[in-house]
């Protein structure tokens, strides 16, 4: 949180939880959705978007009091949000901060776009795999069939469009 | 890599010394077959045939195969897949099979099934074909057959004609191309069944050139000339189909038109029209030749997957 200043006009430290920052600028609601955080889990949100950041210019930021993200939360996120850092903060303090990475394989968190790859048959125990083509930008490619993701069918995917 | 153990699931895996390899056995067991004297490399094994998807010809071929070599048979069909194991997921089939055969051959027309079920089998598994993906033994043979007619591989003009798209044939037959070293290789097929843009894309960057031409131009140069016919069970949409049936024919009068004399014309069978009978019995006809050398091939393959003495 480089330039965390500017923001405290805007918004309170948290004491629990987990600040996502350095998201694209835009991408803050974006990243809410595929967490599927709707505001009505009881929990305090803040967002700031079009926050200045010395490294990108321009980056949104999320902070999620007493929510932590789990790993396949991180694989979404950084699908989505690949320069996005997590910070957990436990009693105002930063405790923990990384940077998220899309792994070079992905399993189970994507469907493949072929109706008739074997990891789409009903009935059959088999997790979708994806591997990872190109980080920027975004492709990946079905393990099984060869078929192929971008950066925009995934974000539809993740937020269910 | 070496042969023994191996599953062939799809011809990416596989170099030109392997391929090489693969056909000097071949040449030896089509010697055998034709002194009528084969050696029965695979007595006692136990090779299962699971055909998701119905296919006599690559069936029949690899029980002909397996049956020459002395190797036992059991045969999975379509229909068994349907009733027998009703309600029994296609990973519960393979792991049944896989617990009493030394090597499974699978067909299904799901793309990826041939992959997972090398993933579940403990047994090595050949890819008798999946959905519009990988057919890998027929990549082999076009390539055999080709080898066998012109004594090489490298150095001649290629024309694919037909069902680019939906055909799993060209896509392997190209992936296997793209190990030798061809003059040129021209694809010629209606707006609609043009190769796939990723399959084409991972040709490219395998260093093989394609070039799109009309049938007179493709034909005027080729030494091969690679008939497909249309994918008909392939297509989301049968609308579709309708538009591109019967749009193209490979025809005795324009082979003799326009092609080289010493041009042959191989094709992976079934054909529906796409190919008239009246080319059967021409210089140009090379595929009931192909046809035939599939057992010899299949026969090589089992061999040297099952560590038989090739
Ligand atoms: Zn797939």
């Amino acid at each position: 949180m480089e330039d965390d200043k500017g923001e405290k006009l805007l918004v309170s430290k948290i004491r629990d939880g987990t600040v996502i920052d350095h998201i694209p600028a835009g991408k803050a609601l974006l990243v809410l959705r595929i967490l599927n955080i709707r505001g009505s889990e009881g929990f305090r949100v803040a967002i700031v978007m079009n926050a200045d950041s010395t490294r990108m210019g321009r980056k949104d930021i999320v902070k999620l009091e007493n929510f932590y993200p789990k790993f396949d939360d991180i694989t979404k996120i950084a699908l989505v949000a690949p320069t996005a850092t997590i910070n957990t903060i436990r009693d105002y303090e930063v405790v923990q901060k990384g940077q998220v990475e899309v792994p070079k394989l992905i399993e189970g968190i994507l469907r493949c776009p072929n109706p008739t790859c074997i990891s789409r048959k009903s009935g059959e125990p088999v997790t979708s795999k994806f591997i990872l083509v190109s980080r920027q930008p975004l492709r990946l490619r079905c393990y099984y069939c060869g078929s192929e993701l971008t950066e925009d069918d995934v974000s539809k995917q993740l937020t269910g469009e | 890599m070496p042969w023994q153990g191996r599953d062939v699931v799809d011809i990416r895996d596989f170099s030109r010394e392997d391929l090489e390899i693969l056909f000097e056995a071949a040449d030896r067991m089509l010697d055998e077959l034709e002194s009528g004297n084969v050696k029965k490399r695979l007595e006692g094994k136990l090779i299962s045939l699971a055909f998701f998807e119905p296919s006599t010809r690559t069936r029949t071929s690899f029980e002909a195969a397996a049956k020459r070599l002395g190797a036992e048979t059991i045969v999975f069909t379509a229909e068994e897949a349907m009733s027998v194991a009703k309600g029994e997921s296609f990973a519960d089939t393979i792991r049944m099979l896989d617990s009493y055969s030394d090597l499974i051959v699978v067909r299904h027309r799901y793309e990826g099934a041939a992959l997972l079920a090398a993933e579940i089998a403990r047994a090595p598994v050949i890819n008798g074909g999946d959905g519009r993906q990988h057919h890998p033994t027929q990549a082999m043979l076009d390539l055999y057959t080709v080898r066998r007619l012109f004594s090489t591989i490298d150095g001649l003009n290629y024309l694919i004609l037909g069902d680019l798209r939906y055909s799993r044939t060209v896509s392997s037959l190209l992936y296997a191309l793209s190990l030798f070293r061809p003059v040129s290789v021209m694809l010629s097929s209606p707006s609609e069944l043009r190769l796939r843009d990723e399959v084409r894309a991972d040709l490219e960057a395998r260093g093989l050139k394609l070039r799109e031409v009309s049938i007179e131009e493709g034909l005027r140069e080729a030494d091969v000339i690679y008939v497909t016919r249309i994918q008909r069970e392939r297509f989301p949409d049968p609308s579709e189909y309708e538009k591109v049936k019967g749009s193209y024919k490979v025809t005795r009068k324009l082979l003799e038109t326009y092609a080289k004399r010493s041009a042959k014309v191989l094709h992976p069978l079934p054909r529906v029209d796409e190919l008239t009978p009246d080319v059967d019995g021409t210089e140009f006809q090379a595929y009931f030749l192909q046809a035939r050398l599939g057992v010899p091939l299949r026969m090589a393959l089992l061999t040297l997957v099952l560590g038989g003495d090739a």
